[in-house]
């Protein structure tokens, strides 16, 4: 510890000294309680603290508190290469890697400009489509949880375990798949994990109905949801919120429709769109988009092409494991790309994509090595829980844990 | 669409003829930089144009380029719904002189990136309702994402329980 810091201490601790730090209240109900909230808390999503000011039983005031899973990956991120980042980007939104993944792919493309084939588009699209299930799984059951009902969170639970099989047989890992690479992806998808998918698709739309029904007739539920956690169309903006809880507040705004990435374009698709910009108005977005999920998946997999998977370029794009083996070219490309990167020009670029929580973006400055000089990640989860503050005034102390499960943050991605 | 790069830039180097420096277009990504005493009147202007309306505040970051002038750069990322465009404004920061205006009031989203900002550059924002460390602890004294911090930290400047 250095001098100033130590000293700063001994001041704290003299300050406790030297004044009576013993408080009195004669009446305790007309004073302001504070509460500490987490961030070992079940409900509070992984580890997010929260302080919040309660005069009875309404909140008074709120003060968020991050950095419990701060792992310092932008830092991380300037000492890799573009390939080596990759398998951090599935700790981000660790309920969604695989879509953290495309987005992280498509942003060192666009920098080093590099276009993949048709058929790369159209799996990644699958991927993050299948991520944005597995993650709306998760956020109904831990939501409903958060307010009584267990039930569902163990039904959402077996539905991803589903998408986890498929992700399985797709990637060959169930949870931090890793599965893009910078201009294409790890391997092909099969015939197996066509099956599989669809399988799932056929059967999944009635699950969701079970799920949804038990909710929605669910009087418990409704009164619990039903205008807590407002916020305004005009405050969603400037707040600079996006995904499911600006399209509860009334603004169609999505990614995949306003700027198409990949193959968006040519998919047919709704973006479901509340206006009242509560709890329980963000609970039917998410429903209704699992649903044009599964329409975009069918389209997907009935539109994709066959072809390559990873782009031609072989001074960008890792080869073949198999090829390097036997092959000079592969041998020396496979070495260049390990040992010192892709080296895209000199330059900067955002690109983004409609995640599951809201935009994901990633802002890479190269300085033409082969590592970023810079690389920022707009998560969507940091920027949504800023207005936790202005949900929870003048609210009761039992919404807090409703209006946290509506926002469905993510701590490894609002932490970094 | 270039017709809207064009307008935006026309009406900045018209409104702001003095502050404006240079803007360029990269992978079809437009970006504009201008002096750092005049971002929080562009983001206000660029936020109440009855034509542009960028409405939203993405994003703010730092950049630490690491040359003898003009250190640092803090990265504005902004987005218009109704125009469906996206613009990156940037300003220069000098390591002499770290202060730059907060955008808070024009964007509120800007809170918490001013603070991030702050917590990894160490980039001062004036008028910033409440400018503290946001990951860090606060008695923390460096500066993590600067390229003069080492990438396995400082020994000694977390405290760790004595032997």
């Amino acid at each position: 510890m250095t001098v100033s810091a130590r000293d700063s201490k001994t001041k704290i601790l003299h300050a406790l000294e030297d004044q009576d730090t013993n408080v009195t209240f004669d009446d305790p109900l007309e004073h302001d309680m504070v509460l500490n909230m987490g961030p070992q808390h079940p409900a509070t999503h992984g580890v997010l603290r929260l302080l919040v000011r309660l005069d009875g039983e309404t909140i008074v005031s709120a003060i968020p508190d991050l950095g419990y899973l701060h792992r310092g990956y932008e830092k991380i991120a300037e000492n890799c290469t573009y390939h080596e980042f990759i398998p951090h980007t599935d700790r981000l939104d660790y309920l969604s890697p695989l879509a953290n993944n495309v987005a992280y792919a498509l942003a060192v493309e666009k920098l080093a400009g590099i276009e993949i084939p048709e058929r790369a588009k159209y799996i990644r699209v699958i991927c993050a489509e299948l991520a944005r299930l597995a993650s709306h799984l998760v956020w109904v059951g831990t939501m409903a949880m958060d307010v009584g009902a267990v039930t569902v969170l163990l039904w959402g639970f077996r539905e991803r375990e589903k998408i986890q099989d498929i992700w399985d047989l797709l990637t060959g890992v169930r949870f931090t798949t890793s599965f893009t690479r910078v201009g294409g992806l790890a391997q092909d998808m099969k015939e197996d994990s066509v099956a599989a998918i669809r399988n799932f698709l056929d059967a999944f739309p009635q699950s969701l109905e079970e799920c949804e029904k038990l909710l929605i007739k669910n009087r418990i539920f409704i009164d619990r949801c039903e205008g807590v956690g407002y916020i305004s169309r005009e405050q969603a903006i400037n707040m600079g919120i996006t995904g499911p809880i600006l399209r509860a507040s009334g603004v169609e705004h999505d990614l995949r429709k306003d700027q198409p990435y990949l193959v968006y374009g040519n998919l047919d698709f709704d973006i479901p769109t509340y206006t009242d910009g509560d709890t329980l108005a963000r609970f039917y977005v998410r429903m209704e988009e699992m649903r044009q999920s599964v329409k975009i998946l069918y389209q997907a997999l009935e539109k994709i092409p066959q072809g390559p998977v990873n782009a031609n370029e072989p001074k960008k794009v890792l080869p073949k494991k198999e090829r390097t083996y036997g092959n000079m070219e592969e041998l020396i490309h496979d070495f260049m790309l390990v040992n010192f990167g892709i080296n895209p020009p000199i330059g900067e670029v955002y690109s983004a994509i409609e995640g599951s929580k809201g935009e994901l973006g990633f802002y890479i400055v190269s300085h033409g090595e082969g590592n970023p000089w810079r690389l920022k990640i707009r998560s969507p989860s940091f920027v949504n829980l800023q207005v936790l503050p202005l949900m929870l005034k003048g609210g009761m102390i039992s919404d807090v844990v409703a209006v946290i499960g509506s926002l469905d943050p993510v701590m490894g991605e609002a932490d970094k | 669409m270039p017709d809207l790069k064009e307008l935006v830039v026309g009406k900045l180097r018209d409104r702001f003829a003095d502050e404006f420096e240079s803007s360029n277009e990269y992978r079809g990504e437009l970006t504009v930089i201008v002096k750092k005493s005049a971002i929080r009147s562009v983001c206000q202007f660029l936020r109440d144009d009855a034509e542009l309306r960028f409405d939203s505040l993405r994003d703010v970051c730092g950049v630490d380029y690491y040359r003898p002038e003009d250190r640092f750069e803090v990265v504005y990322n902004l987005y218009s719904i109704p125009q469906n465009f996206r613009l990156r404004i940037k300003v220069r920061v000098d390591e002499s002189d770290l202060h730059v205006d907060s955008v808070t009031p024009v964007f509120s989203t800007a809170d918490w990136e001013e603070r991030e900002t702050y917590d990894m550059y160490g980039i001062i924002f004036d008028g910033h309702p409440d400018l503290r460390r946001i990951y860090m602890p606060e008695d923390f004294e460096h500066f993590p994402l600067r390229k003069d911090f080492p990438l396995m930290g400082i020994p000694g400047s977390l405290a760790l329980p004595r032997k």
